[in-house]
């Protein structure tokens, strides 16, 4: 009898989980239809896993950019709605997000990601079934390689590199740099190779290349390695969850030297995670919010007031790549793929918050980049390179 | 050399974390030749018990723990929260299928390990949290030239980890209760024969060995301040490889295991090449055991099946 209790019990708490499921399932905004005034755009982005704020606050530029346009009167008569699928930081998620979105949802196009690795896992299917998709700052050049129907709306890692590469060599007059490389990252790998091929043509040594996978914790040994080498900066193109461990490691073990990275450092979370061992650390960014330009202060106004929060590098991207998007829906009243592939190539002059987007026959924006320096839970503004 | 001694140092902070993580794998595969896959995730539990009560303390008014105490008492907590899932864990889910093929208890370990992986990305969100700072980091000392340092985490870890381990060494030989562990784990019929209730034992072994896997996590959070649902993945493997490494079911050798896992893994960074660390690490496991089929300090049998 007791056991008969007991598998019943169980039994029936297994039917309840999957009548949640299922429940849950029928209130997800994926599955709903789009009315005939609707214009549907999906979002795939890591609103959570490790590097959850990048998706978060990606989502939130959009959110804001949407809403703007809608509120303005949308786009011919119609206004947008965005499907957002969280692909929890990973590839293979970001693989069925993406086909989710393309054949159940009927998206007419993506807007995602910021992670290079999760971006290449799923441009394949957006070009697959010929549905453009704009990634807001993936930076590594392999994403837009992918087929003619990926784009972005952020620099390249060449640039990126470059930039730092002269940032380290100009500013910091670093003569010896280490690099620390995450190898599990498309983005981190690519990034390295571009800041390592610019710096040695200025003339600098690079006197370490150490490398760590994502989700390590423990980097003593590579910071000791790189310690030894006595360098004046150390460029770790890493994303900020590690990088945090990293900057505080870099203390434990003495080492004074400048830390450097790039986007994939900007997050609230940085300064959080690195305490006070990563103020005084400086990367390269798409935007500061520090900035007087009346579209920046604007933007960061509207934001502060909708979420709260000042908005980072990422939110900012994503509200560009939104806005970019609507521009092109704008441009073909008839929505065909093809059409609206169209429109988003010939984006000219587009004035974003993160400068003026023009798609070059790559479909890569050419921009500019500024270089920031950690202050607490502040990046004050260092300095604008121009590609 | 300095940087030798250095690596040496690194090496053996981490190897005390995985001893502490592995130390449980050995135990619970000692008595039940079970391996405990839901083992890093009551560590990773341990790790956000004391994540919340760490925070519960700094943030609060009226319960103001100073220094040392706030350390000692959110590793109390967390010992005890992880001591009462490993109970749970053991009687709902191991203790039912007692008498049923190993392999069945086997998956339903990685079942409850998927289990709570899963409820701690949803109960605490998969975006990694930062540990509160519940002790000052101090350097005790520092070489003239800088380059060889010990820091007070360091010495923290290590001896919380040894003291715990000595603690453990001598419940397990001087008292009863380890006294009927090891009868139990030796055979468990004739121990039951003999008056010993095996049950109770077992349990008592899921408590000690979840118990330690918390402090684990908690030293963890102190010196890695990242944790995040996900965290006992890779750290698990590699406390289970040590405790492979120094014979399973044997407790100095997972002690020694785990010391020689992580001073072979900061050596291979050192030394070798850091983007094989890994690699390297568990390649160094093959070959130990090529030599010693059973581990280090393990005993060496044939089993009939």
């Amino acid at each position: 009898m007791k056991r008969l209790l007991l598998k019943s019990t169980a039994a029936l708490m297994i039917l309840a989980l999957i009548m949640w499921v299922v429940l849950k399932k029928a209130e997800d905004t994926s599955t709903v239809p789009a009315t005939s005034n609707e214009i549907l755009v999906g979002e795939f982005g890591s609103l959570t896993g490790s590097e959850a704020t990048f998706g978060q606050m990606t989502n939130k530029g959009i959110a804001l950019a949407v809403e703007e346009v809608n509120a303005a009167g949308g786009v011919n008569g119609k206004t947008i709605k965005v499907i957002t699928l969280d692909n929890q930081g990973k590839s293979e998620e970001s693989v069925s997000a993406v086909t989710k979105l393309i054949t159940q949802s009927k998206v007419v196009a993506i807007l995602g990601e910021v992670a290079s690795s999760r971006s290449l896992a799923a441009a394949p299917i957006a070009q697959q079934y010929k549905v453009p998709m704009i990634t807001p700052s993936s930076t590594n050049p392999k994403v837009t390689e992918v087929g003619d129907y990926i784009f972005r709306v952020c620099f390249i890692d060449p640039f990126q590199g470059t930039v730092m590469a002269k940032f380290a060599h100009e500013n910091l007059k670093a003569k010896k740099v280490a690099i620390l490389t995450d190898v599990k990252s498309d983005y981190s790998v690519g990034l390295a190779k571009f800041f390592k091929e610019t710096y040695t043509k200025l003339g600098g040594t690079i006197v370490s290349e150490q490398s760590y996978s994502s989700g390590d914790i423990d980097f003593k040994g590579q910071l000791t390695n790189i310690k030894s080498t006595k360098p004046d900066a150390i460029f770790i193109p890493g994303y900020y969850t590690e990088v945090g461990l990293i900057a505080r490691q870099a203390k434990q073990v003495g080492m004074k030297a400048p830390l450097m990275g790039g986007d994939g450092w900007d997050s609230s979370k940085l300064s959080e995670i690195g305490g006070d061992a990563i103020n005084g650390g400086y990367f390269s960014n798409h935007y500061t919010s520090e900035s007087k330009e009346p579209v920046v202060v604007n933007f960061v106004q509207k934001f502060k007031a909708k979420f709260g929060e000042v908005p980072d590098g990422l939110a900012a991207m994503g509200y560009d790549a939104a806005k970019v998007l609507a521009e092109a829906l704008k441009k073909t009243p008839n929505i065909t793929a093809d059409g609206l592939r169209l429109a988003i190539s010939q984006t000219k002059d587009f004035e974003g918050v993160t400068g003026k987007i023009s798609l070059n026959a790559e479909r890569n924006a050419v921009k500019p980049a500024v270089v920031v320096k950690v202050d607490g839970a502040v990046n004050r503004f260092v300095t604008t390179v121009n590609p | 050399m300095e940087e030798f001694i250095q690596h040496f140092i690194n090496g053996v902070s981490l190897g005390s974390i995985y001893a502490l993580i592995a130390i449980g794998y050995t135990m619970v595969y000692g008595i039940l030749q079970l391996i405990n896959f839901a083992h890093s995730d009551v560590y990773m539990i341990g790790a956000f018990t004391g994540y919340y009560v760490g925070n519960f303390i700094s943030r609060s008014n009226w319960f103001v723990l100073p220094g040392w105490s706030a350390f000692f008492f959110t590793l109390s907590c967390a010992m005890v929260v992880c001591g009462c899932l490993g109970f749970l864990i053991e009687r709902f889910a191991y203790r039912p299928l007692r008498k049923a093929p190993k392999l069945n208890i086997l998956i339903t370990a990685i079942g409850v390990s998927l289990f709570l992986e899963y409820t701690g990305q949803i109960v605490f969100g998969a975006d990694p949290k930062v540990f509160p700072n519940l002790l000052n980091d101090v350097e005790l000392f520092v070489s003239n030239s800088g380059d060889v340092r010990i820091s007070s985490f360091d010495i923290v870890i290590l001896s919380v980890s040894v003291t715990l381990v000595i603690l453990l060494n001598f419940l397990i030989f001087k008292t009863k209760i380890g006294k009927a562990m090891r009868a139990t784990s030796y055979n468990e019929t004739w121990a039951a024969l003999m008056g010993i209730p095996v049950d109770r034992i077992i349990s008592y072994t899921f408590v000690i060995g979840s118990a330690l896997a918390a402090a684990g996590g908690v030293l963890v959070g102190i010196k890695y301040p990242k944790i995040e649902p996900l965290m006992g993945v890779m750290i698990g493997l590699k406390a289970f490889v040590a405790a492979v490494l120094g014979g399973i079911g044997n407790l100095t050798g997972a002690v020694i295991g785990a010391l020689i896992m992580g001073l072979a893994e900061q050596f291979v960074v050192g030394y070798g090449s850091s983007t094989y660390r890994d690699a390297l690490a568990f390649g160094i496991l093959i070959v130990i055991l090529l030599f010693r089929p059973a581990g280090l300090l393990g005993k060496f049998g044939i089993e009939k099946v």
